[in-house]
């Protein structure tokens, strides 16, 4: 076990030294630069260069590499050329805001999808079933910015139910010690914040959620269709085991082995960013820190937010695999 | 119904069967498709302690026939006709719940595919024990030691370990006796064993078939064989019925049967058993076509397009007079207008003679 995550963790050295150079050569492919970005289109040569000299920019691409290379191990990504604060703070500072929204997304995804999959399964056939499958297609094709957009406009705008941008509203006066908004709020006994933070988490989340949503419904729905056929279904049944036993022990079980593949995927995915349904909440994630990154060519902030949501990305699969063999004893790692 | 209207234990024994079919029908009907008949008007009777072969090619009805009996069909799409039996308890159209406390604790299986038929992410103590649990109402404690005590009488060695094992962890032939092991923890008065051994290799074969035939000589289990197998037959039947197209059209003891079949099919079925002492280079002998050539049995025999004996009253059969399943002689019955015949005293006529 312990041979196994290390091995995996290990992997994460080609794949981040591959990211970086990757990331690199991307950013400064860039029309414009940072200096371009930070004095405006009318900014004379001379203040450029000096703009351009006073973040090493005018040193040779593989000698800026080098020196981003030798801060980067030791977790410093320098300071954004935009807020003057250094990156890993600002991380830190946005990190947990993504990692709320993802969780409320994934329990909205999962807490109604895995349900309604196998309801429309064991229903299959039914109202109820084919509703769900064509629900679940129009989710999978429905732009979230849009969906993100429709919801804003109906609940915050028009009718007022549920806040429509940031993470909580400025005028609550929160006590913040881990930036997790919802949990410093229950922390401190603020509970109005942590109450408020919740709430602005429900129209991005659902807006977020939507596409897992209908994913799980529909892997849900043909592993369950699936497995309710399999000769272990037969042989428990032919056992005379109570139908309830049936279902909770040798059909749900087996029936959710590939939609928790698909969790861990779509949590991965959530985490690195939701950049569009960020931005339309105005939601201070790192989805929307990364979106302003690149229209004020802030490369600091680029690279250290991409490289670290990479770890955060193999780090959430390898809490997959490992968890994989709690469900399935098959690939249970030793 | 419940099972406390079933005869006494000793009226049972004996002459009264475990288990009567009757007219059993099953057809698969699928909206928009032709319905298909699968098994048509089968009869058969299992005394305790007795073994009764179920032997066709595949696609005949008789895994569909045991699915019937145990009320393992599926719902929808299904029509079952007739009826089944268990110690005087009507199955056909009795409620799930009747239905799910007989089966595992009066009735039980064995199929086909032991790696397939396990689920892979239950322990084999778990799905041994839930049986234990369901029917006998055991405690965990109690019901772990039983499983152990089961896997140990069908031969698993070191059955502690193995009760927290998964079914990969176990051989073929492990699983199979993991899945006896299942269907007797109830001492159940039937079982039924869909060819138990075809998925696994000839030596483990062996094995299985005699912890099978001791089950039914210690226990007075009425066991159901249901296989292809005629090798299987030979060495564990009682009594066998020749399933063609979804009727029976022959019954026999197994040493009538093998001495002198009368169905050409059944003689078919004897001949294409390769023979070790028939010499080098001498070709099977198979029967000709494939169970996809049968005709409908209203149209006359489903057999004659691939049967050597065939004649044109077996093709030309006037609709709704189905070839009739008649007495032929002591213990026997025939679905046959042109049976094989054999001069008076056959000593010494082999059962691959007698096909040819």
């Amino acid at each position: 076990m312990l041979r196994f995550i290390v091995r995996r963790l290990l992997q994460l050295v080609p794949i981040l030294l591959g990211l970086s150079v990757l990331l690199f050569a991307w950013l400064r492919a860039l029309p414009g630069g940072p200096a371009q970005a930070a004095l405006g289109e009318r900014a004379t040569p001379e203040a450029i260069a000096r703009y351009n000299e006073l973040f090493g920019l005018d040193q040779p691409i593989w000698v800026q590499y080098l020196r981003f290379l030798g801060r980067a191990v030791q977790l410093d990504f320098g300071t954004s050329a935009r807020t003057g604060r250094a990156v890993t703070t600002e991380f830190l500072e946005r990190m947990p805001g993504t990692v709320e929204l993802t969780v409320f997304a994934m329990v909205f995804a999962v807490g109604v999808g895995i349900p309604l999959g196998y309801l429309a399964a064991r229903k299959h056939g039914s109202w109820l079933d084919s509703t769900a499958v064509v629900g679940s297609l129009l989710g999978v094709a429905i732009p979230v910015f849009f969906l993100a957009y429709l919801l804003r406009l109906l609940f915050a705008v028009e009718l007022g139910w549920l806040p429509g941008s940031g993470r909580q509203e400025v005028r609550i006066d929160a006590t913040h010690i881990t930036n997790f908004y919802v949990l410093d709020g229950l922390l401190t006994r603020e509970w109005d914040a942590a109450w408020d933070a919740f709430l602005h988490l429900v129209l991005p989340g659902i807006a977020l959620g939507t596409i897992p949503l209908a994913i799980i419904v529909r892997i849900t729905r043909a592993s369950v269709l699936d497995v309710v056929n399999e000769d272990y279904v037969r042989t428990a049944n032919a056992k005379g085991l109570a139908a309830d036993t049936v279902r909770r022990r040798h059909v749900v079980r087996n029936a959710l082995l590939p939609v928790s593949t698909t969790i861990g995927l779509q949590t991965g995915l959530l985490l690195s960013g939701a950049v569009l349904t960020e931005t339309v909440f105005a939601f201070g994630g790192v989805g929307s820190a990364i979106y302003d990154a690149i229209f004020a060519r802030d490369f600091a902030i680029l690279q250290g937010f991409i490289l670290m949501l990479a770890v955060v990305y193999v780090l959430v699969n390898l809490l997959v695999d490992i968890s994989y063999g709690l469900l399935d004893p098959r690939v249970r790692v030793r | 119904m419940s099972i406390e209207a079933m005869p006494p234990e000793d009226a049972v024994r004996g002459d009264v069967p475990v288990l009567e079919v009757e007219e059993l029908s099953v057809t698969f009907a699928r909206r928009g498709e032709q319905p298909t008949r699968a098994v048509d008007g089968v009869s058969f009777s299992v005394a305790a302690g007795e073994t009764v072969g179920l032997v066709g090619e595949s696609g005949c009805g008789k895994s569909v026939t045991s699915l019937a009996v145990m009320g393992l069909l599926p719902r929808r799409g299904v029509q079952v006709g007739g009826s089944v039996r268990l110690g005087g308890t009507e199955l056909i159209g009795a409620p799930d719940r009747t239905l799910r406390r007989l089966r595992g604790s009066e009735m039980a299986m064995v199929f086909q595919d032991p790696l397939s038929s396990l689920n892979p992410t239950v322990s084999i103590g778990t799905q041994v024990t839930e049986v234990l649990v369901e029917h006998r109402d055991m405690g965990k404690k109690e019901a772990v030691a039983e499983a152990a005590a089961l896997l140990d009488r069908v031969g698993i060695p070191d059955p502690t370990r193995r009760l927290k094992e998964y079914p990969h962890q176990l051989s073929g032939g492990m699983r199979q006796r993991a899945l006896i092991a299942m269907a007797l923890a109830c001492s159940p008065r039937l079982l039924i064993a869909d060819e138990p051994t075809t998925a696994l290799d000839v030596t483990i074969q062996a094995q299985i078939l005699e912890l099978l035939r001791e089950l039914v000589v210690d226990s007075g289990t009425a066991l159901v064989m249901i296989t292809h197998d005629l090798g299987v037959v030979a060495g564990l039947c009682d009594r066998v019925h020749v399933m063609y197209a979804g009727k029976i059209i022959e019954t026999a003891d197994r040493h009538d049967l093998f001495a002198r079949p009368r169905q050409p099919y059944t003689g078919g079925l004897l001949a294409s058993v390769p023979r070790l002492d028939a010499g080098r280079g001498v070709p099977l002998t198979p029967i000709r076509g494939s169970a996809r050539d049968a005709i409908p049995w209203a149209e006359g025999c489903a057999f004659a397009p691939r049967c050597d004996n065939a004649q044109d009253d077996c093709l030309t059969e006037v609709a709704g007079s189905t070839v009739p399943l008649e007495y032929d002689g002591p213990g026997r019955e025939l679905r046959c207008r042109h049976p094989l015949t054999y001069p008076a005293a056959p000593a010494g006529a082999t059962a691959s003679g007698a096909g040819r």
